[in-house]
């Protein structure tokens, strides 16, 4: 029962944090259509901002009010510059989904190494609410509950924008057909942007959550984009609240694996990936 | 394709300049030092590489990252049979080897969408490295394995045989019936579907050719590094390079992906030394994201256009 | 026997029907037009003949013999061929190569490259695209995209050829034009099915009319039949009549 416990509990928590990265992703390719590889970088550099200013004596859980929207804004430019040209050059949507998906390879090796250059290879970590809490006997530390609480909090309340504001029902029009709502005057590219810069954001905000509880480096990212790739498919292409879920379901699964046979479990998430595609490509919720 | 149109005085020029160029490189060793050979070892690797890419990717469109999966299969082929029977079946092995893995993964995989694609040929790398170093940790209780040694020149000598037969093997592709049926798929899957071709059969087929030849060049280049694990063999840069090279040097011709590759291999041997590594993959993802904006056609493309306005060509066509 | 065989044909795409339990036929020789207002099923109907779908439930048969679950590489060959309502050209290609690709795949047994030329260049003639022979696909007006793509399909040898919208965008002396051509075409012996808004041209060339509503077939009859037909006249000419017009 403990180690159960231990096993399910561990996978939600990390799984919240899995959710808050998937659904960024699912914004940036579910609507935006950039596949972007280098999603995981962002989150890197979030973490990494975090770490540094934690060393400076911030409390790691307000950096977020800094790393987010420090995030939005080079998410935004990012996708003003590079993709918005992109899109207008590619003959038909096929071509700017691989071209957008090569320059967002491009990305990641700039932001990466950048990454290295600044901070090394070495692995960093910090100490913060390190003090274990038991729950039927399984122990967590207090700041992996903390920061799961954050992002499903955040993920929650993005949701809610989505579904109540007037920016976040253009957002949604745009997913569903960018076509027609650029007819119904929603100005297609500043859309599509504020969703790359939401979906970098929400990159930045997972990796501060994760520098206080993991330790962290340079090489992070990529790992962590594959199991947001795996996870916007497994909730279905676009659906936020799909990925909300996924992260979870994701979560368990892995966490279940490492505790059977750790060599496996990115192997797992990618038979998960090869079973979602060739059985179900639209996801457990997608339409 | 046209023969009634054949320019044959180009025709004679446009096979001359490059055989003569091979020839001057097939002699290197006998005039050049260590390090030339060295050199144009790496630089024909890439040009094998990227132009097996290309032959599929860049016919089709569909982009391919599993370039670093078949030539990881190649340097896995010559670590375990590399002592038991001669070189040149073991290259023989490790093309056969990487074209049924690639059929299989083409069968499966090339149904779908072409982002999905490339996303599932990407994880194919690392799901391989995953499980053989999972399999040699947990099964074999060993970490790699020792490669044989051969020496710098008949590395050399083995990767042009290999250079040779692709570059043969992309041009009549490129050439043939096979390839018209190709650049139809590339042009307009349905269409080409509705006209008589069988649309999935080419493309398995096609995709499976050309990672034998990257698989035969991992099997070569593995004696090079004495000493691999799954970690070296299965390296992603192997899957994004080739794709880099191919689209910075334009995929309209062979010559395209021939000058990527050597200009990017070259800039590798200038940066890839110590703490340089670090810039070169930054300038490498800068120069990927510049040639997308601005080089949709490469550089032998942008080449073509100046030499087109240079010479003010009837009509040039302008690009938008 | 005829040539091409539906019965109850049907395609679901999520819970709506977009053809629903149609049966029809097709004889030898024939001009078909299949008519019916935007989002009728027509075109579905022509994927669904053409193996770009397949019926569920439902039979095509042709020649007497099942046809669906083929890939539609097999239908071209076996002597089905279709145009696009959207060109699907390949746009990088010289014109008579998109013809020579027709005639290098699309008969049962494909010609050899001299001979692929040789047809494509006396197709090019037939629809009237010499002149623009070498000229990337991409460079041509919407209606001589149209005739290339008609060159196109019979270049892979059909006995069947369908015609979705050809005629859709064309000016007057274009439409003119077109109507002949089919007619032509007819006279090679090539049966035909088309899908067509303009119902100068239907009403002129087509020997037989289907029509489709909401997936349904509500008549089928000589054009003179269809058009005096009650169910036609309320549910389709009333609808559309602006597309008729243009």
């Amino acid at each position: 029962m403990e180690q159960f416990l231990n096993i399910f509990l561990g996978g939600l928590l990390i799984g919240g944090i899995y959710s808050l990265v998937s659904m960024g992703l699912s914004l940036q390719y579910g609507v935006a259509k950039v596949l972007n590889i280098a999603h995981g970088e962002f989150l890197m550099i979030g973490a990494f901002v975090t770490y540094w200013l934690q060393q400076s004596g911030v409390e790691p859980l307000l950096t977020v009010v800094i790393v987010g929207p420090t995030m939005f804004i080079i998410g935004f430019i990012l996708y003003r510059t590079v993709f918005t040209s992109i899109r207008l050059r590619s003959a038909h949507p096929g071509i700017y989904e691989s071209n957008s998906l090569l320059a967002a390879f491009g990305i990641y090796f700039i932001v990466m190494n950048i990454g290295i250059l600044i901070w090394g290879t070495t692995p960093h970590s910090y100490t913060y609410l390190n003090q274990s809490i038991s729950v039927g006997g399984a122990l967590f530390t207090q700041n992996r509950i903390v920061a799961a609480a954050f992002a499903v909090v955040i993920g929650i309340a993005f949701y809610l924008f989505l579904t109540n504001t007037r920016t976040g029902k253009a957002i949604r029009a745009a997913a569903q057909d960018p076509a027609t709502a650029g007819l119904m005057g929603v100005n297609i590219d500043f859309v599509l942007a504020l969703c790359f810069g939401f979906g970098a954001a929400m990159a930045g905000v997972a990796g501060s959550l994760i520098s206080i509880c993991y330790s962290l480096s340079t090489a992070m990212g990529l790992g962590y984009t594959v199991i947001a790739i795996v996870v916007v498919t497994l909730g279905g292409l676009g659906s936020i609240p799909g990925s909300f879920i996924g992260g979870f379901i994701l979560g368990v699964i892995g966490s279940a694996v490492s505790f059977w046979e750790p060599g496996l479990t990115v192997a797992s998430y990618y038979v998960i990936f090869i079973v979602l595609l060739l059985v179900r490509p639209k996801g457990i919720m997608g339409r | 394709m046209d023969f009634s149109n054949i320019n044959w005085k180009r025709a004679a020029i446009q096979p001359g300049i490059p055989i003569l160029l091979l020839v001057l490189v097939a002699f290197a060793p006998l005039y050049g030092s260590g390090y030339i050979v060295t050199m144009f070892t790496y630089f024909i690797l890439y040009i094998i590489i990227t132009v097996s890419w290309t032959i599929f990717s860049g016919a089709t469109g569909y982009i391919s990252l599993a370039s670093a999966a078949f030539y990881g299969v190649g340097i896995y082929a010559a670590a375990m049979f590399g002592e038991r029977m001669p070189f040149i079946f073991v290259i023989f092995i490790a093309g056969f080897a990487s074209f049924v893995l690639a059929f299989i993964v083409g069968a499966i995989t090339l149904r779908l969408r072409g982002i999905y694609f490339a996303m599932f040929t990407f994880g194919l790398v690392v799901l391989m490295k995953e499980v053989i170093h999972y399999w040699e940790i947990t099964i074999e209780g060993t970490r790699g394995h020792f490669v044989i040694y051969q020496s710098n020149e008949t590395i050399f000598y083995y990767l042009l045989g290999i250079f040779v037969v692709t570059i043969i093997v992309a041009y009549i592709i490129r050439r043939s019936k096979f390839g018209l049926a190709l650049a139809s798929i590339g042009e307009n899957e349905e269409a080409a579907g509705h006209t008589g071709i069988n649309v999935t059969m080419v493309k398995i087929i096609t995709f499976a050719v050309s990672a034998i030849f990257m698989a035969a060049a991992g099997a070569v280049m593995a004696t090079k590094l004495t000493y691999i694990d799954p970690g070296v063999a299965f390296n992603p840069m192997m899957s994004f390079s080739p794709a880099l090279m191919a689209i910075f040097g334009g995929m309209a011709s062979i010559y395209g992906p021939v000058a990527g590759a050597v200009i990017f291999s070259y800039l590798q041997e200038l940066l890839m030394t110590g703490s340089l590594k670090n810039y070169y993959m930054l300038i490498f993802g800068a120069i990927l994201v510049a040639t997308i904006i601005y080089l949709p056609s490469g550089v032998t493309g942008l080449i073509q256009n100046l030499w087109r306005r240079f010479k003010g060509a009837r009509s040039a066509p302008t690009r938008g | 026997m005829h040539l091409l065989e539906g019965e109850k044909v049907t395609k679901y795409f999520g819970g709506l029907a977009a053809v629903s339990e149609v049966d029809f036929y097709v004889d030898e020789g024939e001009i078909v037009g299949l008519i019916g207002p935007n989002g009728a099923g027509k075109t579905t109907l022509f994927n669904l003949i053409s193996a770009a779908l397949e019926p569920k439930p439902g039979i095509i048969k042709y020649k007497d013999k099942k046809i669906n679950g083929l890939k539609p590489y097999k239908i071209c060959r076996l002597g089905i061929a279709r145009t696009f309502q959207t060109v699907k050209i390949f746009g990088n290609m010289p014109v008579i190569e998109n013809v020579r690709v027709g005639s290098l795949f699309g008969p049962l047994v494909g010609l050899s490259t001299a001979e692929a030329t040789k047809v494509a260049t006396e197709l090019l003639e037939f629809v009237g695209l010499s002149k623009v022979a070498y000229t990337p696909a991409r460079d041509l007006t919407l209606a001589h995209q149209k005739r290339l793509e008609v060159a196109r399909a019979l270049a892979t040898k059909p006995t069947l050829l369908m015609l979705d919208e050809l005629m859709a965008g064309l000016n007057q002396t274009e439409l003119l034009e077109a109507m002949e051509l089919i007619k032509q075409i007819q006279k090679k012996g090539i049966t035909i099915i088309m899908i067509e808004h303009v119902m100068k041209a239907i009403m002129g060339i087509c020997d037989r009319i289907i029509v489709l509503h909401h997936g349904q077939k509500i008549a089928d009859g000589t054009p003179q039949e269809v058009a005096n037909s009650k169910t036609v006249i309320e549910v389709y000419l009333g609808e559309t009549s602006d597309a008729g017009n243009k």
